[in-house]
Order: C-alpha cells, then sequence, then structure tokens
C-alpha cells in the first residue's frame, strides 16, 4: 500500500477515537482544555510509535519462536508498562520541560486502550516491522487531531447554556457524536 | 448481631456497584468498550459478563495479596494480575464461544486496560478483605454488565429493529442504521446518559423537598 495512502487512513478515515473506539477515556477525560489536549496528544503520539517497536520484536523474536503467542497480552501490556515508566524517568532527567508539561499524562498512558490496542492490532493486521511502527505514529497523530479538536469544542460550550443534566459528560458525548459524522464523510477516501 | 452488621454492610457494597456508583452511568469509567461493543444487546451482555468474571477473581486475589505487594509496585503487580484473568477469558471464549470472541474481537485483550477493574482493584480490593472485595467486584460487574446490555438493547432496537437477535419492530420498520454506527454509539450514549442524570436531578430535589 502507499504510504501517502496509509497515512490518510490512519488519521482521518480509520481514526482511532471515531471509528475504532481507542484510547476514549483519555479522550473525554483530558479535554478540557486545548494545550492539556495538546500535550497529552504528545504524550500519546510518542508512546504509541516506541511501543509499536517494541511490541513487534517482542511478537516476532521472542513470542512467535517459542510459542508463546497465548501470552501476548500480557507480554504486551508488561512492554508498554515499562516503556512508560522508562520513558518517565528518561525525560525527568535529559528534559524536565516537557517532563513537568506532560506531568500526570505519561503514567496514565499505561492504561490508555489505544497504546495496547494498536500493538495488537499490528499483530493480526500482520504489519511488518515498518508498517507496525507507522500505524502507530499515525494512528497517534489521529488520536491527537481528534482530542485537540474536542479540547476545542469544549472551551466554546462552556460559556454556552446547557441544560443542568447534560452538562459535563453527556454534552462532551454528543459533540463526539457530532465529531465523529463529520469523520464519516472521510469514509471511501481510501 | 456483629453477623448481621456484616451482611447488611456486605449488601450496601453490593448494590453500591449497581446503582449509586455504577461504572457505566455514574463514575463514566470504561466508555471505550461501552462505545465499541454495544451494537447489539448479545454483545453488550457478553462483554459485560466477560469483565465481570475479570473483576471478581482479580478483586479476590489482590484482596488476598494486599498485605505482600510492596507499595511502589503495586500498579503494575494489579495490572499483571488483570491480565492474568484476561487471558483466561479470552482462551475460554475462544474454545466454547467462538461467535462471542468473533464479534468482540480486540476489545477482549483490552478488558486489562478498562479502567474499571484498575480503578477497584485500587480503590477497593487494595484496601478490603476478601470476601467484600469479591462482593464488590460482583456488584461493579453485574452493574457495567446491566448498563451495557440496556445500551446495547436500545441501540440494537432502533439500529436493526430486534432486540437479542428477535425481530420487535414491525415489517414496515426502517432501521435507522447511523445508531449501530460509530456516531450513533456516542449519541446514543450521551443522551441516555443525560435522560439518567436528569432523573437524578429530580429524584434529589424530591428529596430535598421532603
Amino acid at each position: 500500500m502507499n504510504i501517502f495512502l496509509f497515512m490518510i487512513s490512519c488519521i482521518l478515515t480509520n481514526n482511532f477515537i471515531f471509528s475504532k473506539f481507542l484510547g476514549c477515556c483519555p479522550f473525554l477525560g483530558v479535554s478540557s482544555k486545548v494545550s492539556t489536549a495538546a500535550s497529552m496528544g504528545l504524550a500519546v503520539t510518542f508512546v504509541m510509535t516506541i511501543a509499536s517497536f517494541f511490541a513487534y520484536m517482542v511478537d516476532q523474536w521472542l513470542l512467535v519462536p517459542f510459542g508463546l503467542d497465548y501470552m501476548r497480552t500480557i507480554a504486551f501490556i508488561l512492554v508498554i508498562a515499562a516503556l512508560v515508566q522508562f520513558v518517565e524517568m528518561f525525560l525527568k532527567k535529559s528534559s524536565p520541560g516537557i517532563y513537568s508539561a506532560l506531568g500526570i499524562y505519561l503514567p496514565l498512558i499505561t492504561t490508555n486502550c489505544a497504546v495496547l490496542g494498536v500493538a495488537t492490532l499490528n499483530v493480526t493486521a500482520e504489519y511488518n516491522m515498518l508498517y507496525s511502527v507507522m500505524n502507530g505514529f499515525f494512528s497517534a497523530l489521529g488520536f491527537m487531531l481528534a482530542i485537540v479538536l474536542m479540547a476545542g469544542v469544549r472551551e466554546r460550550l462552556e460559556s454556552s447554556k446547557i441544560p443542568q443534566c447534560m452538562k459535563g459528560f453527556p454534552i462532551s458525548l454528543v459533540t463526539a457524536g457530532l465529531m465523529a459524522m463529520a469523520f464519516m464523510g472521510f469514509s471511501g477516501m481510501v | 448481631m456483629q453477623e448481621g452488621n456484616r451482611i447488611s454492610n456486605l449488601k450496601k457494597v453490593f448494590t453500591n456497584g449497581i446503582l449509586n456508583e455504577n461504572p457505566t452511568f455514574r463514575l463514566v469509567l470504561g466508555t471505550c468498550p461501552t462505545l465499541a461493543v454495544t451494537t447489539s444487546a448479545i454483545n453488550g451482555l457478553g462483554m459485560g459478563l466477560a469483565a465481570t468474571f475479570v473483576l471478581l477473581c482479580s478483586n479476590i486475589v489482590i484482596s488476598m495479596l494486599r498485605k505482600f505487594i510492596p507499595d511502589k509496585v503495586r500498579i503494575p503487580a494489579f495490572i499483571v494480575i488483570i491480565a492474568t484473568f484476561v487471558t483466561v477469558v479470552q482462551l475460554l471464549l475462544q474454545a466454547y464461544i467462538p461467535s462471542l470472541y468473533d464479534s468482540l474481537g480486540l476489545f477482549i485483550p483490552l478488558i486489562v486496560v478498562n479502567c474499571i477493574i484498575l480503578a477497584r482493584a485500587e480503590a477497593f480490593a487494595s484496601k478490603n478483605p476478601v470476601v467484600a472485595s469479591g462482593v464488590d467486584g460482583l456488584g461493579m460487574g453485574l452493574g457495567f454488565t446491566l448498563a451495557l446490555t440496556l445500551i446495547g438493547a436500545i441501540r440494537e432496537l432502533i439500529g436493526s429493529g430486534t432486540i437479542f437477535n428477535m425481530q420487535v419492530m414491525g415489517a414496515g420498520y426502517e432501521p435507522m442504521l447511523i445508531i449501530v454506527m460509530a456516531s450513533g454509539g456516542f449519541l446514543s450514549y450521551g443522551l441516555l446518559l443525560g435522560i439518567i442524570n436528569a432523573l437524578t436531578n429530580r429524584k434529589q430535589q424530591q428529596k430535598e423537598a421532603e
């Protein structure tokens, strides 16, 4: 498949949030301000790209040769948890600026289903290493696009009149539904 | 007397998960599986029961080990315990209910990162005795199952005119496909959450008026 088409399909057509429902918790939880949403998006992009690479290696060189495919879920979640811990320590030492910007979002990524989701999807889709890493990176960009757009809308929602019962999560979900409808327009592009 | 107290406490813990702290409608946790698998009632039920099994087992085991797990590595330890039970569920479903395994697909391994399970491990099982933790897991799991089945049934009814694959709507009914698609998931969950908020608000106002 053409790399450009693959990118478009990951970011727009098969957007992780709007068509696969992966990473909805942070999408709803940390999208109240554009700046925090952008940091969360950056942190997820970082971890998802590296996690795709490491999960691919663990799967191809450890699990498959020894016939341990049934251990995949446990192995992947351990790889991701270790990776997040490592990234956190590394950033703390080398670039405290980025570290403090990402703050509490880094440890939260361990339980972001987008990361485990992309690692598992790469295996079921039988991507090679290049495509696995690209899938991780571009899907994460799609996630970032969605969460930043959502934060922009929610900042506007703050000042608008909403019925009491729809405040908070309900109106965010309805907004996400309308955005998903808009993203449906991209289907059939690739 | 003490025995009676204990039982009424356990009852409270159990109903807490189903009503007051329903993970889907009150705490809004675990939104990814909620949105993704509720395209039909049977999928919602299957996902809910799978999560309930994992929640029950992981709560019991974590509660048993709570005095041995060092505080610093507790989150990784919890995740490994949860992942073990998810693998058990995954293999069981694959062997005995392959149709459900196929339709839930990716979301079975993703039970590992379902925030409800980790949240209960952290907030309840790591601080409470085994029996209470088991009851809490069962209550939360059933609350989750009920919510998923409800959303699934509503989406299936509007989106394909059936409930549990039985034709409910008349032959002239034109199914609204959008409801079983991605955007319909967000819309129906959001509207349902709004309705439930409105109902609880009204109940609270009535209580205050009295």
